[in-house]
């Protein structure tokens, strides 16, 4: 499904990403794990588009190293930030609302669903965006993200600074994601919840992989978890 | 009373035409960060493209057509001049929005001449709307009045209610994440920008044949705009909707009654039989004061308030 090859990005003169090769296969769950600045947001953001790729990325078999965000989005990739950005003037269901990439369009997920899922959203739907919780915002994000119907969604961070209860609600909307047959390419810091539900991990340390294999595999070597992971 | 009404009311006129232009430069404004400084020219653009179309098919189709003309030549000034121009920064952007005004005035006078073209007010217009108290009011400043609310009411429907608005609202903060959502974003900037000329096409449609249709025309309206956006605070449709209408009817109100500013100088103790530079002083009305009545504001504005009525960042 995404086929990421020799990928390389600057910021400046800078040389953040120094080659990194990743792959997620249809209907996978993977995880990008790593120290802070590694390069793992830099990675996504550079298969979004959003950084300039010097490299292969294809996804669904095409090229799209290059082609400008609107046009990867629309060939089904999915990208929820870091950053929690919801349009703080525009309601919880306007902000939905924009996900969709065309009016009315329908898929995997509509508004209702989302409303089901997260009961706590349908309560505050026209309620302007900027005065949500950070828990609140972090789920509008992605549902965000899920109403344009992607098929695969890279997320950045999800439960980062979230409450031990919310982080649970995080896991559970992954797992849905998966049951309703999303790939997701998932950067993550902490491991509790990557090594739970990925079915393979990368671990990167400044701009490159340093480890590829299943999450047993990563429980197994000390040494990685050592040297790239553990603070 | 009837001047103080009828003053009111041609204030308010001014005013919408005023802001017509204002909103658009303001969008353009708060989307892109570009200063468009041939904004006016566009206005004025509508203006000759209504009198060449209205000689061909008359007043209506004109107004139709010309601000559509006007749109259409906006976006592609976008696509074509300004986004290439936008890497090198805002203040090349800048110098080229100037350029253009320059370049549209010449255009427009190597086509109609530098004399004003008789772009007229359509005959069944040019009739008495109602006359109150000996005065007259035209019908076609009273169609002009509906006209601008009607645009206005159009405008902020669109921007709060329409989903393309609300994707021009959301890409004004965040064009990364819109784009990520799968919007073409160029797209939307350079539709805006067209869209914002063709609202000061409109403006120069209806107020053309008014004002008079000539190469100054810009020159002479374009400043007043800015002054417009900078006191409503730029980047705010409700600011720019305020300072407009309060210039229109300031404006109106100071050249009805012509006031003699005599009486706040012997406040200071000035004689009214002074001679010199005091002489000019002492003649000087309120009529006369009029056309730097905006840029005292302004000035009082950017010294009070730099960020304006209702704006959010300092200019
Ligand atoms: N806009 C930027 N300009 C310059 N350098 C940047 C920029 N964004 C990130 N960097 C640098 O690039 C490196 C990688 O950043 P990146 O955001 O990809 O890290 P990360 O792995 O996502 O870590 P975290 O999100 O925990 O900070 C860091 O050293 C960071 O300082
Ligand atoms: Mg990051």
């Amino acid at each position: 499904m995404l086929k990421v090859t020799d990928l390389h990005a600057y910021y400046g003169k800078s040389h953040i990403l120094q080659g990194v090769n990743l792959t997620v296969h249809g209907g996978e769950i993977v995880s990008l794990l790593g120290r802070n600045g590694v390069g793992r947001s830099t990675t996504i953001k550079a298969i979004m588009g959003e950084v300039e790729p010097h490299g292969s990325i294809k996804f669904k078999d095409q090229e799209i190293a290059g082609m400008p965000s609107h046009e990867i989005a629309r060939l089904g990739l999915g990208y929820v930030s870091e950053n929690r950005d919801i349009f703080p003037t525009l309601t919880l269901r306007q902000n939905l609302l924009l996900g969709q990439k065309i009016a009315r369009q329908t898929g995997r997920w509509s508004i209702d669903d989302m409303f089901d899922l997260f009961p706590a959203l349908r309560e505050r739907a026209d309620t302007q965006g900027g005065v949500l919780s950070g828990g609140e915002q972090q789920m509008l994000t992605m549902c965000r993200t899920l109403i344009g119907d992607p098929d695969l969604i890279m997320i950045d961070e999800p439960t980062e600074g979230l409450a031990p209860q919310l982080v649970e609600t995080v896991a559970g909307l992954l797992s849905e994601m998966a049951r309703r047959g999303l790939s997701i390419l998932l950067v993550e810091q902490k491991l509790t919840i990557a090594l739970k539900i990925s079915a393979r991990v990368y671990v990167m340390g400044r701009g490159v992989v340093v480890f590829e294999g299943t999450p047993d595999e990563l429980r197994d070597n000390e040494q990685v978890r050592k040297e790239w992971l553990e603070v | 009373m009837e001047v103080l009404v009828f003053s009111i009311f041609n204030g308010l006129l001014y005013g919408m035409l005023l802001f017509m232009l204002a909103s658009g430069l303001t969008l353009i404004f708060s989307l892109m960060g570009v200063l468009n400084f041939a904004h006016a020219s566009f206005f004025m653009l509508g203006a000759y493209f209504a009198y060449q179309i209205s000689g061909f098919i008359g007043f209506w189709p004109g107004l139709v057509f010309a601000p559509l003309i006007v749109g259409v030549i906006g976006a592609a000034v976008e696509r074509y001049g300004l986004r290439p121009v936008h890497k090198f920064g805002h203040v090349a952007e800048l110098l080229f929005t100037f350029g253009l005004a320059f370049v549209i005035e010449e255009v427009v006078q190597m086509i109609w001449g530098k004399v004003p073209v008789p772009y007229d007010i359509p005959e069944t217009m040019n009739v008495a709307a109602f006359t109150w108290r000996g005065l007259d009011y035209s019908a076609y400043r009273l169609f002009m009045l509906g006209a601008s609310v009607a645009i206005f009411l159009a405008l902020f429907v669109f921007i709060a209610k329409t989903r393309t608005g609300l994707i021009i609202q959301a890409a004004l903060t965040h064009p990364n994440i819109v784009s990520s959502l799968g919007h073409d974003v160029g797209k939307i900037f350079m539709w805006t920008f067209g869209f914002g000329c063709a609202l000061a096409g409109v403006a120069g449609v209806i107020g053309g044949n008014v004002l008079g249709t000539e190469p100054s025309m810009a020159i002479t309206l374009g400043p007043i705009v800015f002054v417009v956006i900078v006191i409503g605070g730029l980047g705010s449709l409700w600011g720019a909707l305020i300072a407009a209408l309060f210039i229109g009817i300031m404006d109106n109100l100071s050249i009805s009654y012509d006031l003699s500013l005599y009486p706040v100088l012997a406040l200071f103790g000035v004689e009214r039989e002074v001679e010199g530079i005091m002489q000019d002083l002492v003649n000087l009305t309120t009529a006369g004061l009029a056309p730097v009545l905006p840029y005292l504001f302004l000035v009082l504005m950017l010294i009070l308030r730099p960020r304006g009525l209702f704006g959010t960042r300092d200019v």
